[in-house]
């Protein structure tokens, strides 16, 4: 093969998709620190305070501040730490909530693999989550770690089952693991309306996979110090605080997608469908993220065994049976979909 | 030339992570070579256009079965240097066991066929026509359904034995009573009692 040969089939296309992995990752991070501004911003305004408003015109630059500082820190390993798992948990961490970016649809076409399976790998890469919690507690060879790490794997794999469940309800009514198709078949009217109960089992568990307030037991500092983190230094935990931020914005994603239309405006009408499909999905987004951040502001910490029978004993059964109802009715007035290819 | 690159990336991985699975000391690390072939197993699903399949891997063996192992391995005490110390008195066992393994599954292997009358019945959906997940679930849920629904039955007695095997029901163990407890009412838990001043203490 010749230079230009070469150039064509190899270079450019390596090159679009680095440059369209960019387009996804940077806003992404930008995101995630403005996140953290946003949440101390929203509590503050709920404890009738004012919040982040020193560093800049109305403290917009304390998320660059913190980064700084925490980049400035020293990384510190433990003596008794397993140095290379200890290093590798926080990566993992980050890389995964990264990834899980790959298949979100953000316009009709615009996303980064349009795969078949965009739930499954979507719920694959959310199952994986748990590694970097139980290696960050294992390798730091500390008491107040391993029983965060236990806890929160524990607490991982509990909710996964029910979101599980919430997933195969949508899919039932779409006929598609395509998060595409999953958009578009909401055009009528958002799964979060006739499938209400499982939008909101479906944020519960959010809430529980993401370790967040009432049921951030994995950190619960009252009596674990900071959890499965508390070795963590530096850029170490600044790769966890991100990639726990990022995992709450790919939750609010998933669930803007699942059951708020995704890209679709509210109203297919005309002030409405000027504002492009993006920015919609961002709005859900903030929506969504604005919950997340309510609860935390407003309940107290759930006590572990109430969480554990929350999970298994409500949700659980549940949603199971949700999954019958809901196979049942589509059966029944023959609203069952077209297998939807691609 | 790039897929097969990838393949071999894929397979060497997991061929090499296999192999640290069982010679690594550390159980910990075991477990999580084991993760490491599952992933690169699920990679070669992908390879093969199963990506059904290779979600599936993901999600059952490594998002459920590893991090049990893993939990196991963590929580368990075992003495692995005294685990260690009979390995020459067992290993001609172990040889003869493997060797056994390896004798079935190369005859296995040598005098394996497609039926030849199931490319005519049954033939492979066409991957462009057909999504992975709607082939399989057209077949899993017609043709083999009473095979599936067995499976789930062996599962669902598997679980039970579990239970069974570890419930204890030990004496003077307090539980909670969830619906007792959310039926109390204030009448029957609070009084509210007239002190006089200084009667109190």
């Amino acid at each position: 093969m010749d230079m230009n040969a070469i150039l064509d089939t190899y270079v450019i296309p390596t090159a679009i998709i680095l440059a369209q992995i960019l387009a996804i990752v940077v806003p992404l991070l930008v995101a995630v620190a403005y996140l953290t501004y946003f949440e101390r911003k929203v509590i503050g305004a709920m404890q009738m305070r004012k919040g982040p408003n020193v560093v800049g015109p109305f403290g917009l630059l304390q998320p660059l501040a913190d980064g700084v500082k925490l980049f400035a820190k020293e990384t510190i390993l433990p003596a008794g730490a397993n140095k290379l798992m200890f290093a590798m948990a926080p990566m993992l961490t980050f890389i995964l909530a990264m990834i899980a970016w790959a298949v979100i649809p953000f316009d009709e076409g615009m996303v980064l693999a349009d795969i078949n399976v965009g739930v499954l790998y979507l719920f694959a890469i959310s199952s994986l989550g748990v590694y970097g919690v139980i290696m960050a507690g294992w390798a730091s060879n500390s008491k107040y770690a391993f029983l965060g790490a236990l806890r929160s794997a524990a607490q991982m794999v509990s909710y996964e089952v029910s979101i599980g469940f919430v997933m195969i309800t949508v899919l039932l009514c779409v006929g598609s693991l395509n998060l595409s198709a999953i958009v578009e078949a909401q055009k009528t009217v958002w799964f979060a309306i006739p499938l209400l109960p499982m939008f909101v089992i479906f944020f519960v568990s959010a809430l529980a996979e993401t370790n967040r307030a009432p049921f951030d037991l994995p950190e619960g500092e009252s009596e674990l110090v900071a959890g499965y983190f508390v070795e963590y230094s530096s850029m170490t935990f600044a790769l966890f605080f991100l990639g726990e931020y990022a995992n709450m914005i790919l939750m609010s994603g998933i669930t803007a997608i699942l059951f708020l239309g995704g890209w679709l405006p509210i109203f297919d009408i005309a002030p409405f469908n000027w504002i492009p499909g993006p920015i919609w999905l961002a709005l859900k987004i903030c929506f969504v993220l604005f919950f997340f951040l309510w609860v935390r502001a407003t309940f107290p910490r759930y006590r572990y065994d109430q969480l554990m029978r929350l999970g298994w004993k409500v949700f659980l059964p549940f949603s199971l049976l949700w999954v019958v109802i809901t196979a049942g009715v589509l059966v029944a007035f023959g609203w069952v979909p077209d297998p939807v290819l691609g | 030339m790039i897929q097969a690159l990838i393949f071999y990336v894929f397979a060497a991985i997991t061929i090499a992570s296999g192999v640290m699975v069982v010679s690594s000391r550390n159980p910990v690390h075991s477990v999580l070579f084991l993760i490491l072939a599952f992933f690169n197993a699920a990679g070669l699903f992908v390879l093969l256009g199963a990506e059904f399949i290779a979600m599936i891997l993901v999600v059952v063996y490594v998002g459920a079965v590893a991090v049990l192992f893993l939990f196991v391995v963590m929580m368990l005490d075992i003495n692995f240097v005294e685990l260690r110390q009979g390995f020459m008195k067992y290993l001609p066992i172990g040889m003869l066991i493997g060797l056994v393994i390896f004798v079935e599954l190369f005859f296995v292997v040598t005098s394996w066929v497609i039926a030849p009358d199931l490319i005519t019945t049954a033939p492979a959906p066409d991957a462009s026509q057909v999504s992975n997940t709607h082939a399989l679930g057209a077949l899993l849920y017609t043709r083999y359904v009473y095979l599936f629904q067995a499976a789930g039955l062996i599962l669902l007695i598997a679980m039970i034995g579990a239970i069974v095997l570890t419930l204890r029901s030990r004496p003077g163990v307090k539980r909670q009573r969830i619906s007792a407890q959310l039926a109390r009412t204030t009448e029957e838990t609070v009084e509210v009692v007239e002190v006089p001043r200084g009667g109190g203490a």
